[in-house]
């Protein structure tokens, strides 16, 4: 059944019009950690979206809490549908600093958390402390991953509390993965240790 | 034909009711390259919205190692308006050559009216493109400049990613109603780039 209002229809076939503004961006998944030593979104699988659907993927990251501390997230996609998470990719990393004490105030490439033709898991929130009040949060634009033309561009920043002493890190990336296959699923985990609490969100940007 | 439900007008005259939520950022136009000189925004810029977003999506060049451009109209039909911008950038290579990171006196603006570059040097390689979003702000105002953000990921001609920053505000007081995206040699060969509003 349709609706058709002075002349303009509304909604039909069980959808809304396409010219009916929706609003452009879309929640497709929240993962919510416990204790876990992954978190995966995968396409197809749990109603996760990661595919041509959308042009861009946003993830954001709410209050990720590691059980180790000075923890370091890392991520890494996939092209073979979550089997495999181990895709070249050349980064770019710098980070800001400043710390509780008003010491430390810098601005600065970081080599050591970018890549240059790395497959294994990328860098995100480094050094992140487990103190009870301390965690990260971020976000992570990944565009078009299901190109079979282009290489897998991300951006990508994050804010979190330095486990080494109570120190504000603001890391920024960018990159690509440096494939023309198409990426259908990504994966974020600690380099030790579980995410104890947290969420990770994924809209996609009409 | 309206739709009421509980006493809220859900629809009518053709159009949801303004209280429903319908999201706060509207895709309002798309443009796809094909061997194109630019890309032109040149209507949809108004005071409906007080921020614009623009996505560019895999920019692919005909020509290596240019520029992917952006400028704005000013009132007349040229894109041509004064600005003053900053950039810097963090570049590394696929082979893992020193990074760079860093303020780019050679891609900023003193009251300039040419092109700004959003990202430099962009590769033709096949699957190289450069990927990222411009904010623009109440562009409509004809009291304040026009501040602009923008930060891009970007294959750079020698297979390296360059993550570019430029900022900074067209200073003029007359509304800014087109922008316009170019490379600084050649055409753009394909990619996307979509103009939102945000409420």
């Amino acid at each position: 059944m349709g609706l058709i209002s002075d002349g303009t229809t509304i909604f039909d076939a069980g959808a809304l019009d396409s010219g009916i503004a929706k609003g452009a961006m879309t929640f497709i998944k929240k993962l919510t950690a416990s204790s876990s030593s992954t978190l995966s979104f995968v396409n197809g699988a749990s109603g996760v979206v990661l595919d041509g659907t959308y042009k861009e993927y946003l993830f954001t990251f709410n209050n990720i809490h590691p059980s180790a501390d000075d923890s370091n997230i890392q991520f890494q996609v996939s092209i073979d549908g979550g089997t495999n998470y181990n895709v070249a990719v050349t980064s770019t990393c710098f980070l800001a600093q400043h710390g509780e004490d008003g010491n430390n105030g810098g601005l600065a490439y970081y080599a050591a958390r970018d890549e240059a033709q790395g497959t294994g898991f990328h860098d995100f929130m480094t050094d992140l402390g487990n103190a009870n009040d301390e965690c990260g949060a971020g976000f992570l634009h990944l565009f078009n991953p299901s190109s079979t033309t282009f290489v897998k561009h991300f951006i990508a920043k994050n804010n979190i509390i330095y486990g080494g002493g109570d120190r504000d890190f603001n890391y920024n990336y960018a990159g690509y993965f440096n494939t023309t296959s198409a990426v259908n699923a990504i994966q974020f985990k600690p380099a030790s240790g579980t995410i104890d609490a947290g969420d990770i969100c994924l809209y996609g940007i009409s | 034909m309206g739709v009421i439900s509980n006493g809220t007008t859900l629809l009518d005259a053709g159009a949801l009711d303004s209280g429903i939520a319908t999201g706060a950022m509207t895709l309002l136009s798309t443009l796809t390259a094909s061997s194109s000189a630019n890309l032109t925004f040149a209507s949809g810029i108004s005071s409906t919205y007080k921020e614009y977003i623009f996505k560019f999506i895999d920019i692919h060049p005909a020509t290596d190692n240019v520029g992917f451009t952006a400028n704005f109209r000013d009132g007349s039909s040229a894109y041509d308006a004064t600005k003053t911008t900053t950039h810097f950038y963090a570049y590394h290579s696929e082979g893992d050559d020193t990074p760079a990171f860093g303020y780019r006196t050679d891609q900023d603006l003193a009251q300039a009216t040419g092109t700004l570059n959003l990202g430099i040097p962009v590769g033709a390689d096949a699957d190289q493109c450069i990927t990222g979003t411009l904010h623009l702000f109440e562009p409509s105002s004809t009291t304040f400049v026009k501040h602009f953000l923008a930060n891009v990921s970007m294959s750079g001609s020698a297979n390296d990613v360059h993550n570019s920053y430029a900022s900074g505000y067209c200073n003029v007081t007359a509304a800014i109603d087109g922008v316009q995206f170019a490379m600084t040699s050649g055409n753009i060969d394909a990619g996307t780039i979509k103009m939102y509003g945000i409420k």
